[in-house]
């Protein structure tokens, strides 16, 4: 009984103690919105459209990051350039159902959908949360400075011929009889 | 029967498939590309490759080709073994060498059987450093594109191409690393069946240039059972939705009807559905003069339902476009005595005498798979590849299986395709056609015989005495004449399965009788036959076992004022009759109601136009020409993209307009309701109940899923009208439910397939994967139901023989000619059709042309009672003198038979030649 209330004491002033100590320690919180947040570059916050290097729209509207998306709040409809590009009609992000975990930027194969360090998003009106492709496409490459879909795809676009893409030959000739 | 042994385990399998066939039919996974069902193997790919051991004690064993090799009894494979697995990778390996980093803009990508493979091997990174080759592509037409780097030539293509479907303008091209599939330079392809090159290359080569053009994934698809409805044969298809649009037409794997294949006007044909200019919402006005008023659905029926109530009679006027409930929910709320077909007189008469015949004349109706196995085939007055392509494709399968016969008694196995191939040589089972043109099914007949309509009919009635001198013999037959239904009957009776063909494409039912004859003769003789009569449209049987008046009477009725109010379903009059008499009976008509899907010449003068469902939008049951009923399933909801839409099927219509008519609460009906309804109503039609499972059919407690269980976009693709999602549609009137949540796999063997599945199998070949063995039946039965069953019994041969056709000095007989692409009502409102439809035209034989000054292209104004048209003409060199010969499905009441007055027009008129009074669509 005795040592029950003397250990019941010091664990009570123990705590009391410890709390006390708290107020002399670094502040973990910061004073947002008066104050910015650091966040780190792979953040996976609101979602972008990035453009290749020549300033080409990169997306190829391919839908692997609708398919990824384990919420299904990507929608979007392929359309194809007059010279050959696919790009993406509509492309629409529902941000009210984004869960922001990244799997739409690791299915795409031509780097053009991307998270980026920025959680500012609140809207008073659900609908303002759904992002159309005017809302999402930016000016840049984004993270991935170099890669250029095009340039690695067999498909001829305008601009580039057959052949013309890495690791490619000239095309075939076929009524040659050589081998 | 044969005992295999795979990995150790014993399985019972079919001792004449091959080892591929066989434990593909087992279930177990080989990866392949050059072998399929349809074509057997020719061991090009050298991906299925397997161990094979001698025997128990023979632990070392050889890779062998598994599809080349038998699955003879006691045979010991082995599909796991090191060895093997690494030759299928390196296999996948150099097939990936060239291959262009395309998936991402590649149509084929999701339903890929190269990425299937890939997969399966377990190739995933590329270690050949050097450089790929490339190719140039070619403009291949409207339908298929064309993207020659992605090519793993497994010859596929050409094998189809070539040797299933008779095409001659694709080849391959070059030796080694320069070979190219395609055509010798850019152009259209020619074949009617091209489009099944999309299915059958097994990467993207060939993709479906109709569906890049509003691209969707497979993934992304929903999709339901339906039925083609672009021809009496009711090909089983799957149509994929997206964002309101038919995005694409898949093969529906059937045993029985289309197997693997389809002709391209179903799978390309689709676009009718996706036109801007479809009614989407009930418009009412109370004077023909006045504009029509966009209405509620509460409304439009208040308002029709006290139109119709102050007529004094109603008179339905049905579709053979139209579902069966739709044309019976129509006759049920006018009455059997006001109800018509809305088919003209003489196609009628033809359609009744084709079910009196398939029903009496002792030969049963086969269904195509059954078309193939048969060894003699007589067609009289149908060109099948433009008239029921998909029974033409059949008709040369069973042409070519002579060559099985051949083999097997060499011991060839069937599915050994080139040494079949090289063993048959050009012998092939004889066919014969009487057909005043030149068809498709040419290169494998023995002979044509360009005849006129009543000299076919004779031919036909002179082989049927040929055979049996019992039946009535014809007088005064040429020599030539007599030696062809000689032999024709010869041919016939020697063949253990005769099969007799014929239809209406030549509007004779003299022809029709003739093949009876042919029939019955046949069936006397006990022989085991069968006869194929082909329908014009997608439920001509249908309605003909529903029966009605013809369209003639009800026009009668209207302009004899009998009748002041009419309601049409489905059906463009002017498609069928001539302008003027349309529109004098229309002019008389107090109220014209008109349900349809299309904004047709006749929808645009109804006072109350009602947006009914096409196939896409609604369920509804057809019969097909070998009496099959199939019950096609709505694929997409359009109310769930386009909230103000108010599209239902036409069924659903009649019945809330007969409520509101006769002051009834609407109640609700679903299909089955309706479906029980017209069994019940009509006797012969009773089995239709039996051709689909109802809306409370349950897999394990589960509706079945019309979407793919990736479908993505589900909180996303209507977030621009509304953020909050709707609770997922409902649906009262099928087993099916609008969205991925329900049964999709292929464990539970089910008869209704939206779409085909199975894990790893993401490509059409995903079939063999719900068939008992691959290439044969599905395993929970074939879908659909027979009805109009055979009465036994020897029936009377018919009698009433025609006179020989006799050419007139200044008029010429008309002959519709059925036409693939442009020919039918609806297929030909697709733009795509549109351009490969070839422009109608007028075909004369070279005496006819000279004797009437013009030549090739020129035009030519041809006159009768309907009207008159300006065509160009198209010299036929083998065609018969005195016809004239019309392109089919140019409206306007043009019909067979008629004796037409022929001038050329080039200095009459100005009009560009092919415009005349066709269809403003139809080029």
């Amino acid at each position: 009984m005795l040592k029950w209330l003397i250990t019941g004491t010091w664990s009570q002033l123990r705590t009391m103690g410890l709390v006390f100590m708290h107020s002399f320690r670094k502040r973990e919180t910061v004073n947002y919105p008066d104050e910015e947040v650091y966040l780190p570059p792979r953040y996976r916050g609101r979602i972008i459209l990035t453009r290749d290097p020549d300033g080409e729209e990169r997306c190829v509207a391919c839908n692997l990051c609708a398919v990824a998306c384990p919420v299904d709040c990507i929608s979007l409809q392929k359309g194809e350039q007059e010279d050959g590009r696919w790009y993406p009609e509509f492309f629409r992000i529902n941000f009210s159902r984004c869960i922001y975990c990244g799997m739409c930027e690791e299915a795409c194969p031509t780097s053009a959908i991307q998270l980026t360090p920025d959680f500012e998003m609140s809207e008073y009106r659900r609908q303002e949360l759904v992002y159309e492709k005017e809302d999402l496409l930016i000016n840049g490459p984004g993270k991935d400075h170099d890669y250029h879909f095009y340039k690695v795809a067999g498909m001829a676009i305008g601009g580039k011929d057959k052949g013309r893409a890495q690791n490619e030959q000239e095309p075939k000739d076929v009524k040659t009889l050589l081998p | 029967m044969a005992t295999i042994h795979v990995d150790g385990k014993a399985y019972e399998v079919n001792g004449a498939d091959n080892l591929l066939q066989a434990c593909l039919s087992l279930g177990l996974d080989i990866p392949y590309f050059c072998w399929h069902p349809a074509m057997g193997s020719v061991g090009a790919c050298r991906q299925c490759a397997v161990r094979q051991y001698k025997d128990e004690d023979d632990d070392k064993g050889m890779l062998v080709m598994s599809c080349m090799t038998p699955a003879a009894d006691r045979t010991r494979i082995s599909i796991e073994d090191d060895e093997a697995r690494e030759f299928r990778a390196s296999v996948v390996e150099w097939l990936m060498i060239n291959h262009p980093h395309d998936c991402p803009v590649c149509e084929e990508g999701g339903h890929c059987h190269l990425q299937d493979m890939t997969v399966m091997t377990g190739h995933d990174r590329r270690r050949y450093r050097f450089r790929k080759r490339t190719h140039r592509n070619q403009y291949l037409g409207p339908f298929i594109a064309h993207e020659m780097n992605r090519c793993i030539t497994c010859y596929r293509c050409v094998r189809f191409y070539n040797e299933y479907a008779g095409g001659e303008d694709l080849g391959a091209f070059g030796a080694n690393d320069n070979i190219y599939f395609g055509r010798h330079q850019d152009g259209v392809l020619e074949n009617e069946f091209a489009g099944n090159l999309t299915e059958v290359c097994p990467t993207g080569v060939f993709t479906d240039q109709t569906h890049s053009d509003h691209y969707t994934r497979k993934w992304d698809l929903q999709f339901a059972p339906s039925i083609c409805h672009q021809c009496s044969v009711g090909c089983n298809i799957s149509p994929g939705e997206r964002y309101g649009e038919i995005r694409r037409i898949e093969n529906r794997y059937h045993g029985e009807v289309n197997g693997h294949f389809l002709c391209d006007r179903g799978r390309f044909g689709y676009g009718y559905v996706n036109r801007t200019d479809r009614p989407r919402v009930p418009a009412w006005r109370s004077q023909s003069k006045d504009d029509p008023v966009e209405l509620d659905v509460d409304a439009a029926l208040g308002h029709g339902g006290s139109a119709l109530r102050a007529a004094r009679r109603i008179i339905g006027i049905g579709s053979p476009r139209a579902s069966l409930e739709s044309n019976h929910q129509l006759r049920e709320l006018v009455g059997a005595d006001n109800f018509s077909t809305g088919i003209s007189a003489p196609e009628q008469a033809g359609l009744e005498r084709m079910t009196e015949l398939n029903r009496t004349c002792g030969l049963p109706t086969p269904s195509l798979r059954d078309v193939e196995a048969h060894d003699a085939i007589f067609v009289l007055g149908e060109d099948l590849i433009q008239s029921a392509a998909r029974l033409g494709l059949s008709v040369r399968q069973a042409t070519l299986a002579r060559r099985h016969d051949l083999a097997s008694k060499l011991g060839i196995p069937t599915w050994n395709t080139d040494a079949v191939k090289t063993h048959g040589q050009d012998r092939l089972h004889p066919l014969f056609i009487a057909y005043p043109s030149a068809t498709g099914l040419d290169p494998v007949a023995v002979r044509r015989h360009a005849l006129a309509p009543n000299d076919i009919a004779r031919l036909g009635f002179a082989v049927a005495h040929a055979i049996d001198p019992a039946a009535p013999a014809v007088d005064d037959l040429d020599s030539d004449m007599a030696e062809a239904a000689r032999t024709i009957a010869q041919a016939l009776k020697a063949a253990s399965r005769p099969l007799i063909i014929s239809g209406a494409s030549l509007g004779s039912t003299s022809v029709l009788d003739a093949a009876g004859n042919i029939a019955r003769a046949l069936a006397r003789r006990a022989a085991r036959g069968g006869l194929m009569l082909v329908r014009p449209e997608a439920n001509s049987t249908g309605l003909a076992l529903m029966g009605g008046h013809s369209l003639e009477w009800a026009l009668d009725e209207l302009t004899g004022q009998s009748a002041d109010a009419v309601v049409v379903v489905e059906n463009d009059l002017y498609d069928r009759a001539p302008r003027d008499r349309v529109d004098q009976a229309l002019a008389k008509v107090q109220t014209l109601v008109v349900l349809d899907h299309q904004y047709t010449r006749t929808l645009a003068r109804a006072h109350l136009a009602l947006p009914s469902a096409s196939f896409a939008e609604g369920d509804g049951t057809l019969v097909n020409l070998e009496g099959r009923a199939q019950r096609f399933f709505q694929v997409y909801d359009p109310r769930y993209i386009r909230p103000q839409s108010r599209i239902h099927e036409s069924w659903r219509w009649l019945h809330a307009l007969g409520a509101s008519l006769h002051r009834r609460p609407a109640s609700d009906i679903t299909l089955d309701d309706v479906t029980h309804g017209c069994a019940e109503a009509h006797p012969m039609l009773a089995g239709i109940v039996e051709a689909a499972p109802g809306a409370n059919f349950r897999i394990e407690g589960l509706r079945l899923a019309r979407e793919p269980h990736r479908y993505s976009g589900r909180t996303s693709m209507r977030a621009d009208q509304a953020v909050a999602e709707p609770r997922p549609l409902q649906d009262p009137d099928t087993p099916f439910s609008f969205s991925m949540e329900g049964y999709s796999g292929h464990g539970r063997p089910r008869q209704q397939v939206p779409f085909a599945w199975a894990p790893g199998w993401n490509s059409p070949q995903a079939w063999n994967k719900f068939t008992d063995e691959v290439g044969g039946h599905l395993r929970g039965g074939d879908p659909g139901a027979k009805v109009m069953p055979l009465i036994p019994g020897h029936h009377d041969y018919a009698g009433n023989l025609p006179d020989a056709f006799q050419r007139q000095p200044d008029r010429w007989q008309l002959v519709m000619m059925a036409r693939l692409f442009g020919g039918d009502e609806t297929s030909s409102r697709a733009e795509p059709m549109q351009e490969r439809a070839e422009p109608a035209h007028l075909t004369l034989s070279e005496r006819d042309a000279e004797r009437l000054g013009v030549s090739e292209g020129l035009p030519v104004g041809i006159t009768a009672d309907v009207g008159e048209v300006v065509l160009p003409v198209h010299v036929d060199p083998g065609w018969p003198d005195g016809l004239a010969g019309l392109s089919g499905g140019i409206g306007g009441g043009w019909a067979n038979g008629f004796m037409v007055e022929l001038v050329p027009a080039g200095n009459r008129h100005n009009r560009p030649a092919g415009a005349g009074e066709a269809r403003p669509w139809n080029g």
